[in-house]
């Protein structure tokens, strides 16, 4: 069989499976929100989960017996490109993506028929405890202590950055259970329930004026011993599990295909004197390019996705994934910004809301731009800063 | 989808990759370009016997009946040896005109000669006002007897000067710029009234530009329809485009692998120069450029058999868009992080640093595919581009 570059008749079908699918379930309301870059709230992002639940779709990267759909990697492309592209949220993925993939690796018998079922059907949303306010890219000098005493582990400390907290009712954190030996040696992952006593969330607001991120702090607090992840020490090695189990996805190519549809929209929109924004030369231009540049990603993503589907272990292409993938998305909200022109200047996140009334300034679509450009700095910094993607790529690929 | 080569296609990437790395060092393309010459004749037979000269040609004319993926296998090992050898333009240019236009005649006189190495070709196509316009053709055939009179200028007629014949552009009717009206014809290089020079480019390949003062050709040497030449012409180019940006992955890859290997080895401050960080990011930026480089040339070579043109035509200019983009990307810093070496003739680095600032030239640089890429968009937008505009409310 030589090359081929067309998707095969099964890969059509599903696609459009796909879209029927999104077209179907996806709920009107939901996916108007986040076309125009309106404020989800957690049960928008619920709805999307619980179709994807009933459909047997939630868990993609999970083993089939487990409520995976035994999907390979470019139909797992397919489905995150069509559903994203055509205006499906972003589930959460602390429990999907991170904690259930490393229960299903390393957590004991109870911990899976425990937790994983809720993390399927939405009932329980988690959030990740990695970051502390002196530890960031240097995660493993992380200091919230866990001392165990009999059957239960006593946790001093906080953590920071932590995405939905304020929604979530358990974490998943790296703690500190010894201070002998390697720093990374003495970290543990430990499943705590936000709602035990001495858990306290603090909210932390960011440029956007949103409240994504908080502050959680522990004092004595009391986690079952049960709720230890693996063996003492191990939390460092499967923390990096988790990193290599990132997938394609973190591309983002759907999303991003997505926002360069509604930068052309937007640009169709604008007047620049006499003619649409559109046509003028050099805005034009750059968005030429940056289409051109999610091609260039997108088949790269391609390439990962097909040797992943061969069973091979990903080339070093993959490793350039998130970067790119990042600076793509970044650059779409600058320019999603610059296409209306001082319309960006307002700030009026009331105005945002599904339900406002009141006054506006400018066109609607202009509002969310210029908070969606802010909160999007994000994209460079969490999961790992971009400049320590590079250092991981110098080092283990270029050898440097 | 399906990435993977078949064992068919693997031998081909072998062989090709064998040979020039026995045959092909960095001296004897220094030792070429200082003594002005245009190509080894050993080589040319070399790759002959190799059956690489067939690549596009169908199996009844003894040719290897490939396509855009095996044309990109051998691109890539021609620009990660830096091979100088006319096999762009007599193979993939001249090959893809004679494959896509010819007659089954013309094909039965012209393919075993090219396949063979016996017989140079390349394409007069672009004039000294075209700049990169496929669609500008000044020069003129008037009828003569029961042929044609060529007259007008060509430039850049690239390995012009060893070839033995020429595929020349001209107007049969209409004016400069308008789409219909343009003939393809075969013209002996001997020819008396054909004139002009042979000249280097800054990669060390040669030229050739020629004036035509009423050259007298019979109606045999037309290729494809007379006055609907254009569309054929933009077809070869398409391929020819896809295949320079295999070229371009390979001079970017073998780039990269030397600046790295420079980085390793190269110490100051008492320690090798690659543990600067500043350093090391570069050459990940080089990185991230060179592998999606690479994805553009596959999806461009991999979709020139691709029956939809707007999908082709798409994936062409836009991979001919990144390739040359990330070429002066990988060459300016691959020259940066080679220090005072980098600028001198003597290493490597510099050479492949040129063939890529002539590949972004070549057939269109970035700025330019980048404007068509827009055009194209405003022509036939994609269906999944326009769909989503339809459900936005309305202020
Ligand atoms: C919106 C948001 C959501 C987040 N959500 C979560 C979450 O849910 N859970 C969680 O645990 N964490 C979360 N984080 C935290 C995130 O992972 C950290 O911010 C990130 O790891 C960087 O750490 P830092 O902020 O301490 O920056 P620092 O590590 O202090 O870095 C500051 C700067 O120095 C650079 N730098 C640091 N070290 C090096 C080096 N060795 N070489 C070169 N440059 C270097 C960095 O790249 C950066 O530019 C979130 C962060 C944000 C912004």
């Amino acid at each position: 069989m030589p090359m081929d570059l067309n998707f095969t008749a099964e890969e059509l079908a599903f696609r459009d499976e796909v879209r029927a699918f999104v077209a179907d379930k996806l709920p009107g309301e939901v996916r108007r929100k986040v076309l125009e870059h309106r404020r989800l709230r957690r049960d928008d992002i619920e709805q999307w989960h619980r179709a994807l639940f009933e459909k047997g779709w939630v868990a993609p990267g999970w083993p089939v017996e487990l409520g995976g759909t035994g999907w390979n990697a470019i139909q797992q492309h397919i489905f995150d490109v069509e559903s994203a592209a055509a205006g499906a949220p972003r589930l959460s993925p602390f429990g999907l993506n991170m904690i259930g993939p490393v229960l299903i690796a390393f957590g004991s018998d109870w911990q899976k028929q425990h937790f994983l079922p809720p993390i399927l059907s939405a009932q329980q949303w988690w959030c990740q405890g990695y970051s502390e306010p002196g530890s960031g890219s240097d995660l493993a000098s992380l200091k919230t202590r866990a001392e165990r005493r009999g059957d239960r582990y006593l946790v001093n400390g906080q953590k920071t950055w932590t995405t939905h907290a304020h929604w979530a009712d358990m974490i998943f954190c790296l703690v500190r259970t010894s201070s002998s030996g390697k720093k990374q040696e003495g970290i543990s992952m430990l499943l705590i329930d936000m709602k035990t006593p001495g858990v306290e969330v603090r909210p932390i607001v960011t440029l956007d004026g949103e409240h994504e991120v908080n502050e959680v702090w522990f004092q004595d607090v009391e986690v079952p011993a049960g709720h230890l992840v693996g063996e003492e020490g191990r939390g460092w090695t499967i923390a990096k599990f988790l990193l290599s189990h990132e997938r394609t996805g973190i591309a983002g190519i759907g999303a991003s295909r997505r926002e360069l549809s509604y930068l052309k929209h937007l640009a169709g929109e604008e007047r620049d004197g006499a003619r649409p924004l559109i046509e003028d030369p050099l805005f034009r231009d750059r968005i030429a390019q940056l289409e051109i540049d999610l091609m260039a990603l997108e088949w790269t993503v391609l390439r990962v996705a097909a040797a992943e589907r061969e069973g091979k272990a990903p080339g070093p292409e993959a490793s350039i994934l998130k970067i790119r993938g990042t600076e793509i998305q970044q650059t779409l909200t600058e320019l999603q910004m610059e296409a209306v022109g001082p319309n960006a200047l307002p700030f009026l996140p009331m105005a945002w809301g599904d339900r406002w009334i009141g006054p506006r300034v400018g066109p609607e679509y202009a509002a969310p731009l210029a908070a969606r450009y802010f909160n999007y700095r994000k994209v460079t910094i969490y999961g790992g800063t971009n400049e320590i993607q590079r250092n991981i790529i110098a080092q283990q690929v270029l050898g440097l | 989808m399906d990435f993977q080569l078949s064992e068919e296609q693997k031998l081909l990437k072998d062989s090709v990759e064998r040979y020039l790395a026995k045959n092909y060092s960095f001296e004897l393309h220094q030792a070429m370009v200082a003594q002005r010459q245009a190509m080894s004749a050993e080589i040319w037979e070399g790759l002959a016997g190799l059956g690489l000269l067939g690549v596009p040609f169908g199996e009844e004319h003894g040719g290897f009946g490939g396509g855009g993926v095996e044309t990109m296998l051998v691109m890539e090992s021609l620009g990660r040896h830096l091979v100088i050898e006319p096999y762009l333009s007599t193979v993939v240019l001249v090959g893809g005109l004679i494959d896509l236009g010819a007659a089954q005649w013309q094909k039965e006189a012209l393919c075993p000669r090219i396949i063979d190495g016996s017989m140079l070709m390349a394409l007069a196509h672009f004039e000294p006002d075209s700049r990169y316009e496929i669609s500008h053709v000044a020069c003129r055939a008037e009828p003569d007897g029961d042929g044609w009179a060529i007259s007008g200028r060509k430039t850049l007629v690239l390995n012009g000067p060893v070839a033995e014949k020429l595929l020349v552009s001209a107007r049969v009717a209409g004016g400069p710029d308008d789409e219909q009206g343009v003939t393809l014809f075969i013209v002996e290089c001997d020819d008396e009234r054909l004139g002009g020079h042979e000249y280097p480019l800054f990669d060390g390949t040669r030229a050739l530009d020629i004036q035509l003062d009423g050259v007298r050709v019979g109606a045999e040497a037309v290729i494809g329809a007379a006055g609907g030449a254009l569309p054929l012409i933009e077809r070869a180019l398409e391929r020819a485009t896809a295949a320079l940006c295999a070229e371009a992955v390979g001079v970017m890859q073998r780039l990269q692998e030397m600046t790295l290997e420079y980085l390793k080895t190269r110490q100051q401050f008492g320690v090798p120069i690659g543990r600067f960080q500043a350093l090391q990011h570069r050459a990940v930026d080089m990185f991230i450029q060179v592998e999606q480089a690479r994805s553009m040339a596959i999806m461009a070579c991999g979709l020139l058999s691709s029956a939809d043109a707007f999908e082709r035509r798409r994936a062409v200019i836009a991979a001919k868009e990144f390739v040359g983009r990330a070429g002066r990307f990988v060459g300016q810093q691959a020259i940066q992080l080679h220090g005072g070496m980098g600028v001198t003739e003597e290493l490597a680095a510099g050479h492949y640093f040129k063939r890529l600032t002539a590949i972004d030239i070549l057939f269109g640089n970035s700025a330019w595919q980048r404007a068509r890429f827009a055009q194209l968009r405003a022509e036939a937008p994609p269906a999944a581009f326009t769909q989503p505009r339809k459900q936005w409310k309305r202020i």
